[in-house]
């Protein structure tokens, strides 16, 4: 029997190992209808184990199920699959999408509940046999983009889609569903710029006044304290921090997180040398990557700048480094060093020694399948024939195990990578961790040019500073000229020495560092299409 | 040590724990039924010697994401054109033998060419385009077979004097060149050793060959293509490798089959060569996109000792002879069985 007094969710002494290796330990968690509970933790904390526990996702099962006991509604629940949770009223939002890639928006938002007509062949046999009704599919799936508060194409292909649509159609899925009790969103503002984080978590306060208990994932802490009624922060698999919100800061949850204060990224930056030589001239560069298309792109980059490129999704910021290393269409001219290089053609950029960290992990970042050693090592043994033992006078070439192995573990250590060896493979790490794995590969390559499009995606606060900090020694001590490609405009003012804003296509404006975030915000919109 | 088993069965897997349960049931009825366990044991090791280049040659195109390969029968008639144009040809004895495996070679390359060319345009559906390839192959060199300018009375029908045999003896040949070579008994199982040893040179050359530049690279475009093309591999050329590669072993393959069965089967017989070898490195533990060559040994030595075992031992038994009837039950039951396994392989 529902029970009205009872809590709407009640985790109790969840516990959960993956192979002997103890993830959860004993954690309890209770919600209320109308709760908005953040939960936070560093990498590797344990967070998306949990809510895919919640979820009743298949790998849970799969790999030993968990101990302890779930109460929904009052009762005692044990979701064998999502459909189970979805039946009851829960919804997710994947820190790795769930979409299915051959389908447009239209269809993955609807799934499963695409409103039918009938038609003579299921009078006859039966519901089943009912056909979609497109008309009305279109006008739903609109009506869930718009609540969101971001342009989407519901007609676009998810295969086709950059991360950033990905994450919006997901979210577009989990808002227009009208019997949700509980909603899970696993790190959904990852890619997001900040305004366009404002507009969702305007979604969450309007579902949570609806009576929609929500459990909020993320690893920006200040969205935290504007949408949070309540705060859990786990550390090794415990819950250490437990409060309403109104009781602590950005501060206190950073400590309980990591254990010890974090400085904050302070810019150290002594500005562009204007006198320096361009390294790299992009001169009307389009590029043909759907939902970030690039018109009309020229920009110089200086030897040894760190130069940012930011710019609200969808505006074209991420199809610049996509363009440029061959893996959408593109036109123009990119010279490098005095020599210009063939567009369309990853391996020729490659060749010339430009690095590229993708942000999309999971799609072109990492070989989910395979081991942490042949993530890391794998571009460079390609590229540059690191890592191999050459036979037969160099006839045949033949992996050095070892030298991966070293490599491999050095970047474990640099990195912090949370792992168990570096024989575990990709798709085993946390979020944060395997973009870890894709910073590692890049440096691997030991390059004179980098690309890092999000670079910290996903990654913890404590992380975070670590991983900007290797940027920047990459930087100061190589001599690498670094270009990162962000959504997030704090980090951007935080590491780079100047940053271009790209609005519609095409660079809008360029200005150092320590200009207001205001400056900063209106060229964002300025030739927004 | 609980612990330890459990994980030992998981690595086995339960679905082969129980095709190893059933072949040991097996075994143990053969006294029952009148069949010698010897006799049982040294057909299986005949039948491995013969098919394992066969299943091996599934290997690379798994390991470049072209999935499981369909279109053996194609490959298996670049082997068919080796020796029927070597016996031609004039060669004899042993020498058809080596003859064979050259003149395959180059049709091998040929039709691995045009077929992997065929798979590059299609990324995404290879198996089902693989699955007509084979038919289509298969359909066309039946005409072929018949048309080719072929001359030789060992291989030509006889009373017209045109078109080849549906079954050519090769016991003037080179029956069991390899077979026979260094065969021994050990405790009544007869091992042929010159077959067996074959197919350990191929199969290490495939394993050396995974481990240098290029083959780690067939496996990451197997495993990620869009990673591979990040790191600036050219995926198609990598495809294509690994398409010529598989049709070379399957080539070679068919001409091994023929030295341990005595004869080359021409016209439909390649149509099904194609599900045994699938199903037997299923078998094995492979995936669509994951195989290696213990999964090649274990399957095959799983596969054939299912289908040799279970119509002997169950024909003696009922005193029937039903025995073709019980190999296409058990044959395709196996096949059933190890492609729904991997269905329910675990996603992503
Ligand atoms: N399928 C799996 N097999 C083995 N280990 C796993 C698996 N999934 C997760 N883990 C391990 O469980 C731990 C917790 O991972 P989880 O994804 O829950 O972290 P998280 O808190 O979501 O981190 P992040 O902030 O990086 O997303 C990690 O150490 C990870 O390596
Ligand atoms: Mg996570």
């Amino acid at each position: 029997m529902a029970n009205n007094n009872a809590p709407l969710l009640e985790m109790k002494n969840i516990q959960k190992s993956f192979y002997g290796n103890q993830v959860l330990n004993d954690i309890n968690i209770t919600l209320n209808e109308g709760d908005v509970l953040g939960l936070c933790g560093e990498n590797g904390a344990g967070k998306t184990t949990l809510m895919k526990i919640l979820f009743g996702m298949e790998e849970i099962a799969e790999t030993g199920g968990y101990g302890g006991e779930i109460c929904f509604n009052g009762e005692k629940v044990d979701f064998k699959s999502p459909f189970d949770a979805l039946n009851a009223g829960i919804g997710m939002v994947h820190q790795e999408f769930s979409l299915i890639p051959g389908f447009t928006a239209t269809e993955n938002i609807l799934l499963n509940r695409e409103p039918l007509k009938r038609n003579v062949i299921s009078e006859v046999f039966g519901d089943r046999l009912n056909t979609l009704n497109y008309n009305e599919m279109t006008g739903r799936a609109e009506n869930a983009i718009e609540k969101m508060g971001f342009k989407i194409d519901p007609k676009m292909v998810i295969a086709d889609m950059p991360v950033g649509h990905k994450q919006f159609t997901e979210i577009a899925r989990e808002l227009s569903k009208e019997n949700l009790r509980l909603l899970i969103l696993d790190e959904p503002t990852a890619v997001l710029t900040e305004s366009e984080a404002d507009a969702l978590l305007q979604s969450i306060k309007s579902m949570s006044e609806r009576g929609v208990a929500v459990i909020f994932v993320t690893h920006r802490l200040e969205e935290i304290m504007t949408v949070c009624n309540k705060v859990v922060v786990m550390r090794d698999g415990l819950v250490v921090m437990d409060t309403r919100a109104e009781d602590t800061d950005v501060k206190k949850i950073t400590k309980a997180m990591v254990g010890r204060d974090v400085e904050s990224v302070d810019n150290k930056s002594v500005g562009t040398d204007e006198t320096a030589e361009t390294i790299m001239s992009i001169k009307n560069l389009w590029v043909d990557m759907p939902g970030e298309t690039v018109r009309n792109v020229s920009l110089d980059v200086k030897k040894g700048e760190i130069l940012g490129i930011g710019g609200l999704a969808g505006q074209g910021k991420l199809g610049v480094p996509n363009g440029i290393m061959g893996l959408y269409e593109a036109g123009g001219t990119v010279v490098f060093k005095g020599n210009e290089i063939p567009l369309n053609s990853p391996r020729k950029c490659l060749d010339s020694n430009i690095a590229f960290v993708s942000e999309d992990r999971r799609g072109v970042g990492l070989l989910l399948d395979e081991t942490l050693e042949w993530n890391i090592a794998f571009p460079a043994m390609q590229i540059q024939n690191k890592f191999l033992k050459k036979l037969f006078g160099g006839l045949i070439k033949w992996r050095d195990e070892k030298a991966i192995k070293e490599v491999t573990d050095k970047y474990i250590d640099e990195l912090q990578i949370k792992c168990t060896s570096s024989k575990q493979k990709a798709k085993e790490l946390s979020g944060g961790n395997q973009q870890k794995i894709c910073l590692a590969k890049s440096f691997a390559l030991e390059p004179e040019f980098l690309f890092a499009s999000e670079p910290t995606r996903g990654i913890d606060v404590g992380a975070k500073s670590l991983v900007l900090e290797a940027l920047r020694k990459l930087n100061k001590e190589k001599g690498v000229t670094v270009v990162v490609i962000s959504s997030e405009l704090e980090e951007l003012r935080g590491v780079c020495d100047r940053i271009a804003i790209v609005s519609g296509g095409e660079v809008a404006g360029i200005l150092p560092a320590s200009k207001s975030s205001e400056e900063f915000g209106q060229l964002m919109v300025s030739k927004v299409i | 040590m609980k612990e330890r088993i459990k994980n030992i069965i998981a690595e086995f897997g339960i679905s082969r724990l129980i095709i190893v349960g059933f072949i040991l049931f097996m075994f143990a009825l053969a006294p029952v039924s009148g069949n010698k366990i010897s006799t049982l044991l040294s057909n299986v090791a005949n039948r491995f010697a013969w098919n394992g280049l066969l299943v091996l040659s599934m290997v690379p195109m798994i390991h470049s994401g072209c999935g499981l390969n369909f279109g053996l029968p194609l490959e298996i008639e670049a082997g068919l054109l080796g020796v029927t144009i070597a016996i031609e040809m004039g060669f004899t004895g042993n020498e058809a033998f080596l003859a064979a495996l050259t003149i395959a070679t180059p049709f091998a390359i040929l039709f691995g060419t045009l077929y992997g060319f065929l798979l590059n345009k299609i990324k995404g559906g290879e198996m089902m385009i693989a699955t007509y390839v084979g038919f289509s192959a298969v359909s066309l060199m039946c005409i072929g077979w018949v048309m080719l300018p072929f001359k030789n009375p060992v291989i030509v029908w006889g009373y017209t004097g045109k078109g080849l045999r549906t079954m050519i003896s090769i016991e003037n040949y080179y029956y069991e060149v390899l077979s026979g070579f260094l065969r021994f008994k050990l405790f009544g199982v007869t091992i042929p050793t010159g077959a067996i040893l074959f197919f350990a040179l191929i199969a290490f050359g495939i394993w050396a060959f995974l481990h240098t530049k290029t083959g780690t690279a067939m496996t990451a475009v197997g495993s990620n293509p869009t990673f591979a093309k990040a790191a600036g591999i050219n995926i198609d050329r990598i495809r294509m490798l690994s398409v010529i590669l598989s049709t070379w072993i399957a080539a070679i393959g068919i001409i091994n089959y023929q030295q341990g069965f005595g004869y080359v089967q021409l016209y439909t017989a390649p149509y099904s060569m194609a599900m045994p070898a699938v199903a037997a490195i299923l078998l094995g533990g492979a995936s669509v996109n994951k195989a290696s060559i213990s999964n090649v040994i274990i399957g095959t030595i799983l596969y054939q000792a299912i289908v040799t075992t279970t119509p002997n031992v169950i024909n003696s038994l009922i005193n029937l002879d039903i025995s073709d009837v019980i190999r296409i039950i058990v044959s395709n039951g196996v096949i059933l069985f190890a492609l729904t396994r991997k269905i329910e392989e675990p996603k992503k």
